[in-house]
């Protein structure tokens, strides 16, 4: 135990971070001491091989993509401030929050958690989960359990229901019609682990 | 200078040759000649219970201070589960999200003219999200790192070691903190590791002689060099001879532990170093079974070696801890099969430490052996408690692994501990294969079903 502020204070532009992403100070700080756990090395920056050391991860079928998705093309770390944005994505949704017409959009967005998965799907970033990308994700899921031709009739019957301006790749618009209700998903609102971060502070 | 300096010199002798008598006095009536004997003045319980009033009125005043400071407190995880995890599995899960998928295309927000039934195991674009939850919780916290770092506690024991960043409260504490400081390494640290070996040394010269109960008055002394305070439970179900004793690991004093209460025979690699000079100095009273490492390798060999010792009945019981690695005490980790495989009764052991009076657990990757026995001797106090088991054998029809599980989920039930089914060998290596599979076969028969696929027109 101990206050707060000192390690508040350790980390740089914390202020920015916070109306940023909307965690609260003791969220940061858990997360800080996550940070600082994965960094085995102690470098300040956490690269692909501290994220494939957690073991449930490595074990998530999709673990790789989720590792990609907090770095940014061409870059191979990837420091204290974008992590927390990125998991940023997973706080639950400020139902209470005003509409002002201005202020961007906050990260924990409906919006921006389906971009994250969709994002998840598409990785060669051009806006649209072409067939291909669609098997990949599919392959990553199943794994050596389904034939060749079960995964194609899968991602052939996908597209065919999601696909609506007929152009054999399903876009960011399609991807969300095809999308639950997020408020009534357990997916993103009620996380465990932000639930209880929640209830700490 | 001469004649000026030497009565002072004098009175400085006289004064460090008092002291010396004192101390050694009080180590000879206090901890060597109970040892011997295997008595207890009670004193050491007292202290343990003195020092539990001073940490509550600690965190007591930290609290307050904070409070007083509005500044928020930084709680540690709770010290039973991490993460708050509603057990649900892979098929819940996705039931539930293809709900919410046909309810909303009920409402006649749906695109499609063609929905599919709620209950049709079909892909579903939104199945990503499960695995992506999952992978996102695992990023924030996880069952397996958390294993192999010491726990934390919620209240504060006056070392800083245990503390993420100690700032000035108020100045009782601060002064309370630098006593502690003095009395544990003025006081304490000294005087353990010199009992420990000076006594340890005369009486196994005395070996050849004697030999259980030199052993144990040996292993008694090095307890009470260290202050550890133990309970046990059952001495009942005490490991006899011919059989095999498991325990739970959590540091080198485990060894300690269990052998000042009874005799065994180890189990393990020779070690380089100070570990190894331990392990050779204990071969020449008892017959251990040490190997190689290149021997620890071939299995069959290590089996052998144990099961002929095992078949002695005048052989001692052998201790093994079949974690194979130290883990942090608040759970067990997967029992290595080849302790079961011999096919004699298992007596369990369970080893739980109260980490109020100094964290025994060593973490290997971040302290070697000569850091840890320091924080160990400068902590105040080793408290734990073991309980003896009542013998286990393998049942007709079960196999060396769910034995080892069945005894597993007994010594976590006992100690209140958690039983998990991770490998202990994750510590240094990395996640098998098998274990993504068993995930990919468990949603591909949710969608695919152990039926071939069905034809879409």
């Amino acid at each position: 135990m101990g206050s707060t502020s000192s390690t508040l204070l350790k980390i740089p532009n914390v202020e920015v971070l916070m109306q940023e992403t909307g965690f609260s100070p003791a969220h940061i700080i858990r997360l800080h001491d996550r940070f600082k756990a994965l960094d085995k090395k102690g470098r300040g920056h956490l690269c692909p091989q501290d994220f494939g050391a957690i073991k449930e991860l490595a074990m998530n079928p999709i673990g790789d993509r989720i590792i990609g998705a907090f770095f940014s093309p061409g870059k191979e770390t990837v420091d204290f401030h974008t992590f927390v944005k990125i998991l940023a994505h997973f706080r639950p949704v400020d139902k209470n929050r005003p509409k002002e017409p201005n202020s961007p959009e906050p990260i924990n967005s409906r919006s921006n958690k389906l971009r994250f998965a969709f994002q998840l799907y598409d990785q060669d970033k051009d806006g649209k989960i072409s067939r291909d990308e669609l098997l990949k994700v599919l392959r990553a899921m199943l794994g050596m359990q389904v034939t060749e031709e079960q995964l194609e009739s899968i991602a052939d019957r996908t597209i065919q229901e999601a696909d609506l301006d007929r152009d054999d790749a399903i876009s960011f618009e399609e991807f969300r019609k095809v999308s639950p209700e997020i408020l009534h998903s357990r997916c993103f609102i009620k996380a465990p682990v932000i639930m209880l971060m929640e209830r700490d502070c | 200078m001469g004649p000026f300096m030497s009565p002072f010199n004098n009175l400085l002798c006289m004064l460090l040759g008092i002291s010396f008598t004192v101390w050694f006095t009080l180590l000879l009536v206090f901890i060597i000649v109970p040892a011997i004997f295997g008595l207890s003045f009670g004193i050491r319980r007292l202290y343990m219970k003195t020092l539990l009033k001073v940490f509550e009125w600690a965190t007591v005043r930290m609290e307050r201070g904070a409070k007083e400071k509005k500044h928020l407190l930084y709680k540690p995880y709770s010290l039973n589960s991490i993460i708050a995890k509603e057990p649900t599995s892979l098929e819940e899960e996705l039931k539930e999200i293809r709900r919410n998928c046909s309810s909303r295309e009920l409402d006649g927000s749906a695109s499609t003219t063609t929905s599919p039934s709620p209950s049709s195991s079909e892909f579903e674009m939104s199945d990503t999200f499960y695995f992506c939850r999952r992978g996102i919780e695992s990023i924030v916290d996880d069952e397996v790192t958390k294993c192999f770092t010491a726990e934390e506690l919620e209240s504060w024991n006056l070392l800083t070691r245990s503390n993420n960043n100690f700032n000035h409260i108020s100045t009782r504490l601060t002064v309370l903190w630098g006593l502690g400081v003095v009395i544990r390494y003025g006081f304490l640290l000294p005087l353990r590791p010199i009992t420990d070996v000076h006594m340890s040394v005369c009486v196994c010269r005395m070996k050849n002689f004697l030999s259980e109960k030199v052993h144990l008055m040996c292993y008694r002394i090095c307890v009470r060099a260290l202050t550890a305070i133990i309970t046990y439970h059952h001495s009942e179900n005490k490991p006899k001879n011919g059989g095999i004793c498991v325990a739970n690991h959590t540091s080198p004093i485990d060894v300690i532990i269990l052998a000042s209460d009874g005799c065994y025979a180890m189990v393990g690699q020779i070690h380089g170093g100070l570990m190894g000079l331990i392990q050779r100095s204990m071969v020449k009273a008892c017959p251990h079974i040490w190997f190689e490492r290149s021997e620890v390798k071939d299995r069959h060999l290590v089996a052998k070696r144990l099961s002929n010792h095992v078949k002695d009945k005048s052989k001692l019981p052998i201790l093994i801890f079949p974690e194979g690695t130290c883990i942090n005490n608040t759970s067990v980790m997967m029992f290595k099969k080849g302790s079961f495989e011999i096919g004699s009764t298992v007596y369990p052991v369970a080893i739980k430490y109260d980490p109020r009076f100094g964290e025994a657990f060593w973490n290997s990757s971040k302290f070697g052996m000569v850091n840890y026995l320091l924080r160990m001797m400068s902590s105040w106090a080793i408290v734990c408690s073991v309980w003896y088991l009542p013998p286990m054998s393998r049942q007709e029809g079960e196999d060396a692994m769910q034995f080892a599980n069945r005894v597993k989920a007994a010594i976590a039930r006992q100690g209140g501990l958690v039983d998990l089914l991770w490998d202990g060998g994750l510590k240094r290596g990395k996640v098998k294969d098998t274990f993504k599979e068993e995930q990919q076969k468990l949603y591909s028969k949710i969608l695919v079903g152990t039926q071939e696929v069905r034809s879409r027109s």
